[in-house]
């Protein structure tokens, strides 16, 4: 009698091979991905490496254009998010969606399709609570709680489904670390109980803390399987940031870099508008005329904040200074800054680089110098702002459906062509971008790298803040890192590695760790 | 079941258009049946609402009349909406505006006929009348930028301060001592009241006021930096400040235009029309302007068109009481019908309607 091998467990869900486009643009390139019942497996890569989309597709909320899901063995059809809980998949995002005035019971029950906030789901919640050591008072208004209390209405909402899978994006981007950690607790004894976890994260000390297996994404495609435990965070930033040379190459002209300071800034720290803002802290950058210098950094390490500092929209300085061209600007406002010379590309397209209703010739106004835009008594001069949007169009190749269109009916990538034209054709001496080819498609993220070379080479000082590790090696000359609003000290690309860089982004555990206001 | 609003990918331009006038046959139709219910026929309501006030010269002259201060002040309301900002206090700048203006008639009574003549005393009350609704819609405004104080709750309040103000000038320092203590003031000279347009019609020149403050409000809203500053402000905060337009000079220039022009129609309204301070010089203009404003888009051609539009409803409703008996509050009923078909109408312009389980 022949003995059968022992046939390995059936993995709870496998997704194989999944294809997922948007227009051009590859999120997810044949993605392979396994979780065993009991596991807590990480999702890791960049921000941008298509982990989003691969999970939204896992919870029903986008389809894939290729490729297969199987459910407990079987393949399945994942059609939308009901369905996706009918299984068992429970998901836990970023963004909570609570009710500030609701209390925490009500809050539950509303994330419920048929519960309603009474003392059976009162017991039921508090059952769960205690079990996954999930600290929280039921009757306490959501408004009182903080960030982490917030996210433990969202995760027992989601265990009250008993759901095989738990999902959990980015989960500790919130959290403090003691909240973090109070979070890790919970996971393990919920995958004692041989449930499943997929947690997303980019922080290697805390996927090498608590997973048992990981998958690493860059730019849309698998890199390796691998288990977090036997690598070190070097090896496992390595995966992540990759080594690959970007197609557009920037050639270190020698001498570059010891031209006149155009950009200086020293000893800078900024209070932030928004409540779950970061705090900038000691910031010290020069740029010179004529270099381009690329800040690296996952997000929410206080670029946000650095830009809207520099551009002068928000922020309360609370110490050190920025100079333009030997003027302190420190105070000035951003059309002060304009007249000095400066030019930016904020990260938002629509609603902060462009008005999305008005049309892109009424859009020049926003940054145009007053004079060049508005005659006397504040007309606008139509035609002349025609001729500019035309001369933008023709040099920076932007497509449109029509000849001055509203700035929302433009492709992301075509309204950021206009929107970087838009600056470079004031010929700046100083200009700052913000996330240059976010969510843009390659051809035009090739014309826009190659744009901002060219200012640079005409004798401008560029700085670009990314969050993609490829461009920042590709067009910079000099590298600095941003992370929990302090900045490293910025150097010469030739002399740093990918695997220096990203270490920089993801150690989580030095001193000056993002610690949110009680 | 359940309903849920998914929002349209593209609008078509003519459904933009075709939504108000839908939203008003649909508005017709709901009224004629309260009136049916009533007990009166709606064929007659719609006869005495729609056809009369538009077919008989007084009525005419009536609507005209009544859509001046409308146009005026919803001109002026454009400004603060199209901003994001929510001035629903212009009844108070408009009282203020009529108590200012009225307060130089009364100073100034018997001086047309002395030395150098009463050319002058027209445009000093238009002008003290624009500067009291200004003043009045500057508290706001200001208390907005310094403290952060909602600028909703202060403006409507100081309604109440300005129309109870009136009151106590009327009933007090200014009363007309000749009056049989009837609570009001002295009757302006002639040289105090705004000229009519045709001899013998009622239909002042306030009517040319309102139609040149559309004309600019048009050319500044679409053509210039200013107009620019508040359409960004009151769409995308945040490329307002991008752009590095102040956002508290737009709260306040916008605040200003939109108190000038009610204080400019409350003047024109107790020149032209009144001649007179009363304890009450409106019926309740300041707050039908909201409607106006709305329902003309925010655009400075659809609220002139709206201010007709509502005027007429306004004359309809008074016919309606002579000749149907009806209750004058029909004619609120009927503004807010209107006001809820159009809003309707245009949530479903922008999203499909569809019935979930």
């Amino acid at each position: 009698m022949l003995s059968t091998p022992a046939t390995p467990p059936v993995p709870l869900v496998v997704l194989d091979g999944i294809v997922k486009r948007f227009g051009t643009f590859v999120a997810n390139d044949h993605v392979s991905l396994a979780v065993h019942a009991g596991e807590i497996h990480a999702l890791l890569g960049e921000n941008g490496a298509g982990k989003s989309t691969l999970v939204k597709i896992l919870f029903g909320l986008l389809q894939p254009d290729a490729g297969t899901i199987r459910w407990q063995g079987e393949v399945v059809t994942i059609a939308n998010p009901q369905a996706a809980r009918q299984r068992g998949i429970a998901m836990v995002f970023q963004h909570f969606s609570l009710f500030d005035n609701l209390n925490v019971l009500e809050n539950i029950a509303l994330g419920l399709a048929d519960r309603k906030a009474d003392q059976a789901l009162a017991d039921e919640a508090a059952a769960l609570a205690e079990r996954y050591g999930l600290a929280l008072n039921l009757d306490a208004p959501v408004w009182s709680l903080s960030a982490g209390e917030r996210q433990r209405i969202e995760i027992i909402r989601a265990l009250l489904q008993k759901p095989h899978l738990l999902v959990l994006d980015e989960p500790t981007s919130v959290l403090t670390p003691q909240e973090a950690e109070g979070l890790f607790v919970t996971l393990e004894r919920l995958a004692a109980d041989g449930a499943s976890v997929l947690f997303i994260s980019h922080k290697l000390d805390e996927v090498r803390r608590l997973c048992s297996a990981a998958t690493i994404l860059r730019g849309g495609k698998l890199v390796a399987h691998a288990d977090p435990r036997l690598e070190s965070s070097g090896s496992l930033a390595a995966l992540m940031v990759g080594a690959e040379v970007g197609d557009v190459r920037r050639d270190h002209v020698a001498g570059r870099g010891t031209a006149e300071a155009c950009l200086v800034v020293s000893a800078l720290s900024v209070l932030p508008q928004e409540v779950h803002g970061v705090p900038l802290r000691d910031i010290a950058l020069t740029v010179h005329a004529g270099e381009i210098v690329a800040i690296a950094g996952v997000a929410g390490g206080g670029q946000r904040e650095f830009f809207a500092a520099l551009s002068g929209e928000e922020g309360q300085v609370t110490a050190g200074r920025i100079m333009l061209g030997g003027e302190d600007i420190t105070r000035a406002t951003i059309t002060t800054r304009r007249e000095r010379g400066a030019a930016f590309v904020p990260e938002e397209r629509l609603g902060q680089a462009t008005l999305p209703q008005a049309t892109l010739s009424d859009n020049l106004v926003l940054s145009l110098p007053r004079r060049e835009t508005a005659a006397s008594l504040g007309w606008l001069d139509l035609s002349a702002l025609r001729q500019k949007l035309t001369a933008i169009v023709q040099r920076f190749d932007v497509r449109a459906s029509a000849v001055d269109p509203q700035a929302r009916r433009l492709s992301g990538g075509n309204l950021q062509k206009y929107v970087i034209g838009r600056e470079i054709m004031r010929e700046p001496a100083l200009l700052v971008v913000n996330q240059p080819t976010w969510g843009v498609d390659a051809a035009a993220t090739q014309h826009i790298r190659q744009a901002l070379m060219h200012l640079a080479e005409a004798g401008a000082a560029v700085l670009v803040i990314s969050q993609d590790l490829d461009e920042v090696f590709a067009i910079a000359d000099r590298i600095a890192v941003m992370r929990a609003g302090r900045l490293s000290e910025a150097q010469p690309v030739q002399s740093v590695t990918r695997q220096d860089i990203g270490l920089l982004m993801t150690e989580g555990s030095t001193p000056g760790a993002v610690r949110h206001a009680a | 079941m359940r309903l849920e609003l998914i929002p349209r990918q593209n609008v078509s331009r003519w459904r933009e258009w075709l939504t108000p006038i839908l939203a008003f046959g649909v508005a017709l139709l709901i009224g004629g049946l309260v009136i049916g219910l009533m007990g009166r026929s709606p064929a007659r309501a719609f006869q005495v609402y729609v056809i009369e006030p538009l077919s008989q010269g007084w009525a005419i002259q009536e609507i005209l009349l009544k859509a001046t201060p409308l146009m005026l002040i919803g001109i002026g309301l454009s400004f603060c909406y199209r901003a994001d900002r929510w001035n629903i206090g212009a009844e108070g700048q408009f009282v203020m505006g009529g108590l200012c203006g009225g307060g130089i008639a009364i100073a100034t009574q018997g001086m047309a006929t002395q030395g150098i003549g009463g050319w002058w005393i027209v445009p000093l009350m238009l002008l003290a009348g624009s500067l009291g609704g200004m003043i009045w819609a500057a508290i706001p405004a200001t208390l907005r930028n310094r403290l952060g104080v909602s600028e909703i709750l202060t403006s409507l309040m100081l309604v109440y301060v300005a129309q109870l103000l009136l009151d106590y000038l009327v009933r007090g320092p200014w009363r007309d001592p000749s009056a049989f203590n009837l609570p009001q003031s002295v009757n302006f000279d002639a040289a105090a009241r705004l000229p009519v347009l045709f001899a013998g019609g009622r239909v002042h020149w306030g009517l040319v006021f309102g139609l040149l403050a559309a004309l600019v409000a048009w050319f500044v809203l679409s053509k210039t930096l200013f107009g620019f500053a508040i359409r960004a402000t009151g769409e995308a905060p945040r490329a307002a400040r991008f752009g590095g337009f102040d956002e508290r000079r737009v709260t306040l220039l916008s605040f200003l235009i939109s108190g000038g022009l009610a204080g400019l129609a409350g003047v024109a309204e107790v020149a032209g029309q009144i001649g007179q301070l009363q304890p009450s010089i409106s019926p309740g203009y300041g707050f039908t302007a909201i409607i106006v404003a709305f329902l003309g888009r925010l655009s400075a051609p659809g609220i002139v068109l709206a201010a007709f539009v509502m005027s007429m409803i306004l004359i309809g409703a008074e016919n309606a009481q002579i000749a149907l008996k009806l209750p004058l509050d029909l004619a609120r009923v009927f503004q807010g019908l209107l006001l809820f078909c159009l809003l309707g109408g245009e949530a479903l312009t922008r999203y499909r309607l569809v019935l979930g389980r």
